[in-house]
C-alpha cells in the first residue's frame, strides 16, 4: 500500500467525541493504515452539511439526527448509516440554582429518584417566574428526547409547558450566564461546565433517565459506505480499538488531557475528567456524587447499533409527532443503524459480536449473559427508570402505552 | 424580495449587503444573532435568509424554521440541489442559504452567486489584513530591537538595521526573528528600554 489513507470527520466539542481523538491521538487510526483529519464544528447543522455534501467521509452524530436527515426531517434528505455507536448516555441537564431551589434540596436524592425528581420538576414549572426556557441543542438531539421522556411521565407536555431552544452545547453556558435560559439539558462537558462556574446543577443525568440510552453514532454516507467497504472495514477496527482504550479507566486522565486541548473540547481537564469517572459535581461547592455507567464507550458491546435502538428513536419520534407512524418510514430509520455493517466489519476481532441484532429494551434489570457469536457478553441493566420495555415487535402497543398514561 | 442576513462579523454582512444592493437588491436586512433574534427574523418574514455555514447559530434558526407558522412551509439550501458544483462552491465559500419554498430558483442563483463570490473576497480582505497586521507587528518589533542597538551601541539607525539584517541573514533567520530574541535577551537581562 502506498501511504496512510487519508480519511476526514467532523466532530463537535463533546466528551463523546473521545473515540475519535483517541483514534488519531492514540494511534489506532495510523496504526490501521488512516491518515484521520478531524473537523471541529460548532452546530449539528454544519456537521451535518458536512457529512451530506461531502466535505468529510465521516461524522459524529446525534443518533436521532441521523435517523432525521435520512428521512428527511432536517433540510436536504440523505441516506446516512450508523454501523458504529460511539458512546451509551454521558449527558445531564442542568438547571439554574434559581429554578432547582424548586427541586428536593438534596441533589444526589434527585438522580437517585428520577421518578420523584420528575415530578418535582413539572411543579416547579409551575412555581417559576415565567415558562422556563429549557436549552437543547437540537430537535433531533438524543438528550432532548430522553428529556421528554422524562417530563412526559409526569405528564408534561414539553412543547406546551415548557419553551425549548436550540443552542449548541458549547454556547449553552453563556446562554444560562445571560439568562436567556433557564437550564439546559446537553454532552458532557457543558453540564458540569456550568456547575463549574457556580450557575448551575446537575439536576437529572440521562443513564438515569434510560440505564443504557443510545447516544452518539459514527455517521457515514449511506453510498459512500457501500462504495468504500474495506475501508470502512479497517476504520471500524480502529475505532473499536479506540473506544476501548476510552473505557478502561487507567486511561481516565490521560483521555480528559487529550480533550482538554483548544482543538478538541478546549475545556480545562478537571472539568471533563467527572463524566468519564462517573463522579459529578451537581451543585457548586459540594463533594461529587458517583454515578456509575454514567458514559459508556465500549462494555457491553456499546458500540453495536442493535437496530431496536433505532426503532425506540423511531417511536419517541412518532410519539412527539415529528413524523407519522408508518411502516415504511419505520423500516428506514431501522435500517440506519447497520448492525450488518458492524458484523462484517468486526468478525473475526475479539469483539463480543451479539447473536441477534433485535432486542427488547428496558428489559435486563441485573447483569445478563446473552447469546453471542464470539467472546462472552454480558449486558448491563438497561431500564429505563419508569420501568416501561419497549419491545420493537410491537411499537403500536408501546405508543399506546406512554398516551394512556 | 426581502433578505435577511444573519451575521455576527459586521463588516462581512455590510460587504455583503453593499453587493446586493449595487445588484438591485433593496430590501435588506441586517440580523446579529444575538439576544431574541429568531424572533425577530420570523417577523421579518424573509423570503432568503443568508448566514455563515458554520454560524453556531444555524441550529436555532433551522429549529424555529421547522416549528414556525409565520413562514410558508420552508425552505431548502443551496437552492438547486442538483447543482453539485454551485453547492460546492457555496460550502467551500462558507455560505448557506434558506430559501422560502416556492420561490423559483432562477430568482435565487443569482443572489446565492454574489453571496459566494462577497464571502470569498471577505476571506481573501480578511486574509490581507491579517497579513498586513502581522507586518505591522514585525515593523515594531524591529523597530524595538533597532532602538535598543542604537542606544547600547551607540549605532546610527541605518547601521543599527543593518547589524539585524547581516545577523540574520548568517543566521539563516528572519529579521523580525532576531529582533524578537534581542528584545528578550536584552529584558532577561535585566535592561530596560
Amino acid at each position: 500500500m502506498s501511504g496512510p489513507t487519508p480519511i476526514s470527520i467532523a466532530f463537535l466539542p463533546l466528551t463523546d467525541s473521545a473515540p475519535l481523538i483517541a483514534a488519531r491521538e492514540k494511534g489506532f487510526a495510523a496504526e490501521a493504515g488512516f491518515d484521520l483529519s478531524l473537523h471541529r464544528a460548532t452546530s449539528w447543522a454544519t456537521v451535518r452539511d458536512m457529512l451530506v455534501y461531502g466535505q468529510v467521509q465521516g461524522a459524529h452524530m446525534l443518533a436521532p439526527l441521523a435517523i432525521a436527515v435520512t428521512l428527511g426531517l432536517s433540510q436536504h434528505p440523505a441516506a446516512l448509516s450508523a454501523p458504529f455507536k460511539l458512546n451509551l448516555n454521558g449527558n445531564a441537564l442542568a438547571m439554574s440554582t434559581e429554578f432547582a431551589a424548586a427541586l428536593d434540596p438534596d441533589p444526589a436524592k434527585r438522580i437517585a429518584d428520577p421518578e420523584g425528581a420528575a415530578h418535582d420538576f413539572a411543579a416547579a414549572i409551575g412555581l417559576h417566574r415565567r415558562k422556563p426556557v429549557v436549552g437543547i441543542v437540537h430537535r433531533y438531539s438524543s438528550h432532548a428526547l430522553m428529556l421528554r421522556y422524562w417530563l412526559g411521565y409526569a405528564g408534561v407536555d414539553p412543547d406546551r409547558d415548557l419553551a425549548l431552544r436550540v443552542l449548541p452545547p458549547s454556547l449553552m453556558v453563556e446562554a444560562l450566564r445571560s439568562g436567556e435560559i433557564d437550564g439546559f439539558i446537553a454532552g458532557e462537558p457543558w453540564s458540569s461546565v456550568a456547575v463549574a462556574a457556580g450557575l448551575a446543577e446537575i439536576v437529572a443525568v440521562g443513564s438515569r433517565i434510560w440505564r443504557r440510552g443510545v447516544e452518539k453514532v459514527l455517521a457515514f454516507r449511506t453510498d459512500w459506505m457501500e462504495g468504500h467497504a474495506g475501508m470502512v472495514d479497517r476504520f471500524l477496527g480502529a475505532m473499536a480499538r479506540a473506544a476501548a482504550w476510552c473505557d478502561d479507566p487507567a486511561h481516565h486522565g490521560e483521555l480528559a488531557a487529550l480533550l482538554a486541548r483548544a482543538s478538541y473540547v478546549g475545556q480545562p481537564a478537571a472539568t471533563i475528567l467527572p463524566a468519564l469517572e462517573g463522579r459529578l459535581l451537581l451543585r457548586p461547592g459540594t463533594a461529587p456524587v458517583a454515578i456509575d455507567d454514567f458514559m459508556i464507550f465500549d462494555r457491553e458491546a456499546a458500540n453495536f447499533p442493535w437496530r431496536s435502538q433505532a426503532l425506540w428513536i423511531y417511536s419517541q419520534l412518532v410519539r412527539w409527532r415529528m413524523v407519522e407512524k408508518d411502516e415504511t418510514i419505520e423500516r428506514r430509520a431501522a435500517d440506519v443503524f447497520r448492525s450488518d455493517v458492524y458484523r462484517r466489519a468486526l468478525a473475526g476481532s475479539d469483539v463480543p459480536m451479539p447473536g441477534a441484532s433485535m432486542k427488547v429494551e428496558g428489559a435486563i434489570a441485573t447483569p445478563t449473559g446473552v447469546g453471542s457469536h464470539s467472546g462472552a457478553l454480558t449486558l448491563g441493566p438497561d431500564r429505563f427508570f419508569d420501568g416501561r420495555v419497549f419491545d420493537p415487535h410491537n411499537i403500536e402497543a408501546y405508543l399506546a402505552g406512554l398516551s394512556a398514561k | 424580495m426581502r433578505i435577511v442576513i444573519v451575521d455576527d462579523s459586521g463588516l462581512r454582512a455590510t460587504v455583503l449587503e453593499d453587493g446586493l444592493r449595487e445588484a438591485g437588491y433593496d430590501d435588506i436586512q441586517l440580523v446579529p444573532p444575538l439576544g431574541a433574534w429568531v424572533a425577530k427574523l420570523e417577523r421579518m418574514a424573509p423570503d432568503v435568509v443568508l448566514m455563515d455555514l458554520g454560524s453556531p447559530s444555524r441550529d436555532s434558526l433551522e429549529e424555529m424554521l421547522a416549528v414556525s407558522r409565520a413562514l410558508a412551509r420552508p425552505i431548502a439550501m443551496f437552492v438547486d440541489q442538483s447543482d453539485d458544483q454551485m453547492i460546492g462552491a457555496a460550502i467551500d465559500a462558507g455560505v448557506s442559504a434558506y430559501v422560502v419554498d416556492g420561490l423559483r430558483k432562477e430568482r435565487v442563483k443569482p443572489i446565492l452567486d454574489l453571496a459566494i463570490r462577497r464571502f470569498n473576497a471577505f476571506a481573501r480582505m480578511q486574509a490581507d489584513l491579517d497579513e498586513a497586521r502581522s507586518a505591522l507587528a514585525d515593523r515594531k518589533t524591529i523597530d524595538r530591537a533597532k532602538a535598543l542597538l542604537m542606544k547600547s551601541r551607540d549605532l546610527p539607525e541605518p547601521e543599527a538595521y543593518a547589524l539585524l539584517r547581516s545577523t540574520a541573514m548568517n543566521q539563516g533567520r528572519k529579521i523580525v526573528e532576531v529582533a524578537e530574541a534581542l528584545i528578550t535577551a536584552h529584558s532577561l537581562l535585566g535592561g530596560t528600554e
